[in-house]
């Protein structure tokens, strides 16, 4: 072996066979004598005295408690789709399905919350990711890569998790900046590679958990947070090689080091919080599509796919509009001015996009509850809604009862004392309490609600 | 990436009887062979699963090509780039780290912000919002020259303070 490192030992793990190869022996010896040239110059090249495992463990605590939140709002953003009614993509995820439920109506700030979270820890996490990732990379340059089976196995597990948690950022980051550069379909990637990126995040946890307790009790963290960058020293040796073997000076303490990750975190979150708010600090997201307003007035929130993208055209919403309604074998339509003329409900609701932006309005329009007595059917137990866009991903969504029969439940026909502007839906849009965005069907040309006796 | 693997803290004790045989063949506990077989079980049967997609292909290369770009690409350039920093500003930590702080905070919104600083998509971008891409770039160069002008800011503060600090010290 080029270094000599302190092999596997104290904390229980002293090793047996001092060197701790596996079988077959003399292989993994002679994999460790084979050295290509250069190792030991990069071995030598690592100098920042900061490395080592408690600087690890305390990036590693943060990943540990906030990745699995971001894991679980990932989720919760397939199920917010309905996948009951097949319009979760993708659709076809053999037993990688979730238990089905109907998204709930209540809160109705419950998916602003869930996917606001989604998109914002995600982006507030890069540098917690790059500072872990900076703090274990000379391991990846290690000689021998590996000593025994299992640690072929389990380096090929992280690079599921390296992989896994790299790709889902790439994804997600390129996705809310509409940048679809990758060439593949964004739902199949980021729904399959969360998969492989829990796992082999579960894993890990798992294995290095005992490590993670160790290396955190070894310093206090008030303690570490009070020594300047003048009396930082580099960790004793430690048994997985994290403390580099020839240490320089500290230019950063440790408590510096900490700071510029969380510093680096709050940065970006200042500037992404915006898209989930409302009032003038929207304006913060200044580098994200909904920081900006598309326009003023009662219309002038953001929108999520304009009319002329979608290809309604004008004469398709002019008064000859109608609205079919279907029901148990009956059709009833409706011009703009019958339905005005139904009862009108206000609501304030939020409209939340997968893309974690949100926004609250005020919304003006027929109840779905009485759209669904009318067309005969009061008691349903599904709503096909379709769109005059006659193409796209979203041009009918389906609503679960509940969505249909909750109060604030809309076929809006005006927002914030107005009607609603062509980039909204005009002549009419779905807003449904805490569902997601893509699934407020806008231009809605047909709403056909089946029955509970329908089956 | 890649730690070395934690318990090959499986070999305690030279522990007789098949157990002892698999743990000291394999190199960790029989537990961590299960986990990681898990693991890769997953991963592979996802991954049959996308081999029928058309794209798959690129999936995997994206998927390699995160973790080559960030440990062989994007590491290297920012160490060697701190190097430079440090080969310039020699001794003087204080600076060095006055630059550090705003340079990486030009390079994390940079890297996070990317596609709307360099206007990957502008037609999805527009046919979504409503409007073009064109404010990132300016927004994103303001924000990082802010980032060094306050630096700079609370350097020359400190600077002044420790002259004024070192000069009152010399005077008593
Ligand atoms: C550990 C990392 C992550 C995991 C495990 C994860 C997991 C998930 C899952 C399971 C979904 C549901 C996918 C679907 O509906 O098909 C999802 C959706 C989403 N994720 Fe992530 N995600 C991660 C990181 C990120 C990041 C960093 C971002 C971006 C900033 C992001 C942005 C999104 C977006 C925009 C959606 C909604 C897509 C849509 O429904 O249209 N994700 N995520």
């Amino acid at each position: 072996m080029p270094v000599s490192r302190p092999g596997p030992s104290g904390s229980g793990t002293r090793a047996t066979d001092a060197d701790g190869y596996g079988a077959p022996r003399r292989f993994w010896r002679g994999l460790a004598q084979h050295a290509p040239p250069g190792v030991d110059a990069v071995e030598r090249s690592w100098r920042s005295p900061l490395r080592g495992p408690w600087l690890t463990a305390v990036y590693g605590s943060v990943l540990l408690v906030a990745l699995p939140l971001v894991i679980i709002t990932g989720l919760l953003d397939y199920a917010a789709y309905g996948p009951q009614f097949d319009q979760a993509f993708p659709t076809n995820v053999g037993w990688l399905r979730l238990p089905a439920f109907d998204w709930p109506t209540r809160p109705s700030w419950l998916f602003r919350v869930t996917q606001g979270l989604h998109v914002t820890l995600g982006i507030v996490l890069v540098p917690v990711v790059l500072g872990k990732l900076w703090s274990v990379l000379p391991k990846l340059f290690d000689w021998p890569p590996a000593r025994s089976l299992a640690q072929v196995l389990e380096r090929l597990t992280l690079l599921l998790l390296v992989g896994g948690i790299l790709f889902q950022i790439a994804t997600g980051l390129l996705n809310i900046q509409y940048s679809y550069v990758f060439g593949f379909d964004f739902y199949t990637a980021h729904y399959f590679g969360a998969w492989i990126f829990t796992g082999a995040f579960v894993a890990h946890v798992i294995i290095k958990f005992p490590r993670l307790v160790t290396a955190l009790r070894s310093r206090p963290l008030g303690t570490e947070l009070r020594t300047p960058r003048a009396a930082t020293r580099p960790e004793p040796p430690d048994p997985d090689g994290l403390v580099a073997a020839e240490p320089g000076p500290a230019t950063v303490s440790r408590r510096g080091a900490v700071g510029l990750v969380g510093g680096g975190a709050l940065l970006l979150a200042v500037v992404t919080i915006g898209q989930s708010l409302d009032g003038p600090l929207r304006r913060t997201a200044l580098l994200l599509p909904r920081g900006r307003q598309p326009g003023t007035g009662p219309n002038g929130f953001p929108v999520n796919r304009t009319v002329a993208a979608a290809g309604v055209r004008p004469e398709q919403t002019d008064a000859s509009w109608r609205l079919t309604l279907r029901g148990g074998g009956r059709t009833v339509t409706l011009d703009r001015p019958g339905l005005l003329a139904m009862a009108q409900h206000t609501a304030d609701l939020p409209i939340s996009c997968v893309e974690g932006w949100s926004t609250r309005q005020t919304w003006t329009g027929v109840r779905l509850r009485d759209l669904a007595a009318l067309a005969g059917v009061a008691d349903p137990a599904s709503a096909r809604v379709s769109s005059l866009e006659k193409a796209g991903l979203f041009r009918t969504a389906v609503l679960a009862p509940n969505q249909i029969l909750d109060p604030d439940s809309l076929l809006a026909l005006r927002v914030n004392g107005v009607d609603l502007a062509p980039d909204h839906g005009y002549p009419a849009r779905v807003i449904v309490p805490a569902l997601p965005g893509v699934h407020c069907t806008k231009w809605v040309a047909e709403i056909d609600f089946r029955g509970q006796a329908d089956g | 990436m890649a730690e070395r693997a934690g318990p090959t803290a499986g070999r305690d004790r030279p522990t007789a009887g098949r157990a002892g045989r698999l743990r000291a063949a394999y190199g960790a506990a029989p537990w961590h062979l299960v986990l990681v077989t898990a693991v890769i079980v997953l991963a592979g049967w996802v991954a049959l699963r996308l081999a029928q997609e058309a794209t798959f292909g690129r999936m995997l290369l994206w998927f390699v090509g995160a973790v080559i770009a960030h440990d062989l690409v994007l590491f290297p350039v920012y160490a060697s780039a701190d190097r430079v920093l440090r080969a310039v500003v020699r001794d003087r930590v204080t600076l060095l780290n006055h630059l550090r702080v705003p340079a990486l905070g030009t390079a994390l919104l940079f890297v996070v912000y990317s596609p709307g600083i360099l206007r990957w998509g502008e037609t999805t971008h527009e046919a979504a919002t409503g409007q073009t891409q064109r404010p990132y770039l300016v927004r994103w160069l303001v924000l990082s020259a802010a980032l060094f002008l306050l630096s700079g800011a609370t350097y020359g503060l400190r600077a002044a303070l420790g002259r004024r600090g070192s000069a009152s010290r010399a005077r008593r």
